[in-house]
């Protein structure tokens, strides 16, 4: 009796695990199959055209890339900073680290719709109003949808996964190391930037990747904060809207005058960003194997 | 000021939180002597080498009461740069832990954070000085570039003393620096202590009282948190004053 208990428990797991797989299997596969048709050279090249209806999906591409690049530019190397502060500054008992603490472990749990509006709210009304009216008065330069609010935007909720990764690998990194250095007159500051992130940079890797899956997928965060629903040219400035792949897969799918024709197109669309966030995290992961190499014992 | 002493230790009480781990230490170490600390486990004797140069300090909640002094300026002052101390005196520890990096990088480590190196010349200059002082030269001088992970126990030891004494210390904290070795590496660091002791002033932490006794010329033996006997090494392990001191190095406890 035993023994069929047993026998039976485990046929469950394998089974869940062959379930997921599958989901995964029939997903990617109905994309590729639905998708594969309409991909072309073109269609990644050339701009929208015919309401969607025709042409190809490349200022998309672009204002993915561009809103996942400066989303990283600020928040990997502001995430750092406070996972230092974390990991090797606060004291675990004062008040400021367990608030701040608390304040970060809540924002990871924020629907993402929440910081679209927090964008719109903060960066646009507020910030570039409050720039526009000091810098530009009477024009509208800054205190409207642009890809650098929507990449403020989504780098406020991709801080999370970089703090929590960045902290952890530097929590790793073995007292023994900080000891060594202080004992030999190094200061805080060079025994952290010397010894300490040298080793932890597989995790700022890291946290760069899952910014960056997280970053590429969400469309919530940038609906409200630059991304365009359809644009002739790509954005040559910060205070420009973009089209976005995640937003533009939405578009589509709801906004289209003609659903039929639209599918195709709709598929390949997400062939391409599965492909892209897939790209993404390989280059990241490459990145950070060579670093490991480096680094490493 | 007594010119032949250079730590001088005054009732020095240390706390961990409420846990008191010292009572009324009062010691002298003495200039270029070799000074060897020897206990039972949790007697005290490691927590009173990292008041020293303040490696305490790293623990939260702990605290010293009573003064430590270093050629007569107190350690624990508020004008004291608790950078620069630890630099005048230098530290090796338990488990050998060079950094990931080259053998070359560890031992210019020191140097470079001190900013006491103006060019690269004088940076190998002194890299390969203070590899010869801690034994290590013809050993690692055709690998410089290779990782410090790559050598081996004993020699990952003399790569911390070496980096130890590159920043010029003028005092060298020994924490059980033997205790992971084999007989033979254990010779060698040894060996190195006798010559290190004509320039620095070394305090030696050890569990091995046959390692106390080749290497120092004075002896402390403490027991729960207290300095039970301090006296030359010679007469403490033939003619111990104390009983406690007695029973320990004959084996009946510890």
């Amino acid at each position: 009796m035993r023994r069929i208990v047993d026998r039976t428990f485990v046929a469950m797991t394998l089974a869940a695990t062959l379930i997921i797989l599958a989901m995964i299997a029939i997903i990617v596969g109905n994309v590729v199959i639905h998708g594969r048709d309409r991909l072309s050279w073109e269609f990644l090249t050339a701009a929208p055209e015919q309401g969607m209806m025709a042409g190809g999906i490349f200022p998309a591409i672009y204002g993915t890339v561009l809103l996942v690049l400066l989303m990283s530019i600020v928040a990997v190397p502001f995430g750092v900073l406070v996972a230092i502060y974390f990991a090797e500054y606060a004291r675990a008992e004062s008040r400021l680290y367990r608030w701040t603490r608390m304040a970060v472990n809540n924002l990871a749990g924020v629907p993402s719709i929440v910081f679209g509006l927090f964008g719109l709210g903060f960066f646009i009304q507020t910030i570039g109003h409050g720039i526009d009216q000091v810098l530009y008065p009477g024009y509208l330069v800054y205190g409207q949808p642009s890809v650098l609010w929507a990449a403020m935007t989504m780098a406020v909720l991709t801080l999370p996964v970089v703090i929590i990764t960045v902290e952890e690998t530097m929590r790793a990194v073995p007292q023994e190391y900080r000891e060594a250095s202080l004992a030999l007159g190094a200061t805080r500051l060079q025994t952290i930037l010397r010894v300490i992130l040298p080793q932890a940079w597989s995790g700022v890797m890291t946290g760069a990747i899952l910014a960056i899956s997280r970053g590429a997928g969400e469309v919530a965060p940038v609906l409200f904060t630059g991304a365009a629903y359809f644009l002739p040219q790509l954005p040559t400035r910060a205070n420009e809207q973009f089209m976005h792949l995640g937003y533009h897969i939405y578009a589509m799918s709801t906004q289209s005058p003609d659903v039929e024709a639209t599918k195709p197109i709709l598929y390949s669309t997400v062939f391409v960003l599965l492909v892209l966030t897939f790209l993404l995290n390989l280059t990241a992961i490459l990145i950070r194997n060579r670093m490991r190499r480096w680094t490493t014992r | 000021m007594d010119d032949q002493i250079k730590i001088s230790v005054k009732s020095a009480n240390f706390f961990y939180g409420s846990q008191q781990a010292l009572h009324e230490v009062n010691i002298s170490i003495r200039r270029c002597f070799v000074t060897a600390l020897i206990g039972p486990s949790g007697c005290g004797k490691s927590t009173f080498l990292r008041a020293l140069n303040r490696m305490n300090d790293l623990i939260p909640g702990t605290r010293l009461e009573g003064r430590v002094e270093l050629d007569g300026q107190d350690v624990y002052s508020s004008s004291m740069d608790v950078i620069q101390l630890r630099r005048r005196v230098g530290m090796i520890f338990q488990r050998s832990n060079p950094f990931p990096m080259s053998i070359y990088e560890n031992v210019a480590y020191g140097p470079r954070v001190n900013g006491l190196m103006k060019n690269r010349a004088e940076l190998d200059v002194t890299v390969e000085k203070t590899l010869r002082s801690a034994a290590l030269w013809d050993e690692v001088k055709d690998r410089l570039a290779r990782s410090a992970m790559s050598l081996s126990g004993g020699q990952q030891q003399r790569l911390c003393i070496a980096r130890a004494l590159a920043v010029e210390p003028e005092v060298l904290l020994m924490d059980e620096p033997a205790s992971a070795l084999d007989p033979i590496s254990t010779a060698k660091v040894e060996e190195l202590i006798y010559e290190l002791k004509r320039t620095y002033t070394i305090v030696i932490v050890t569990h091995n009282m046959q390692q106390a006794a080749r290497v120092s010329d004075e002896t402390g033996f403490f027991l729960n948190g207290r300095l039970v006997e301090f006296a030359e090494t010679k007469k403490l392990f033939t003619a111990p004053a104390k009983r406690e001191t007695e029973d320990y190095i004959t084996g009946r406890f510890g």
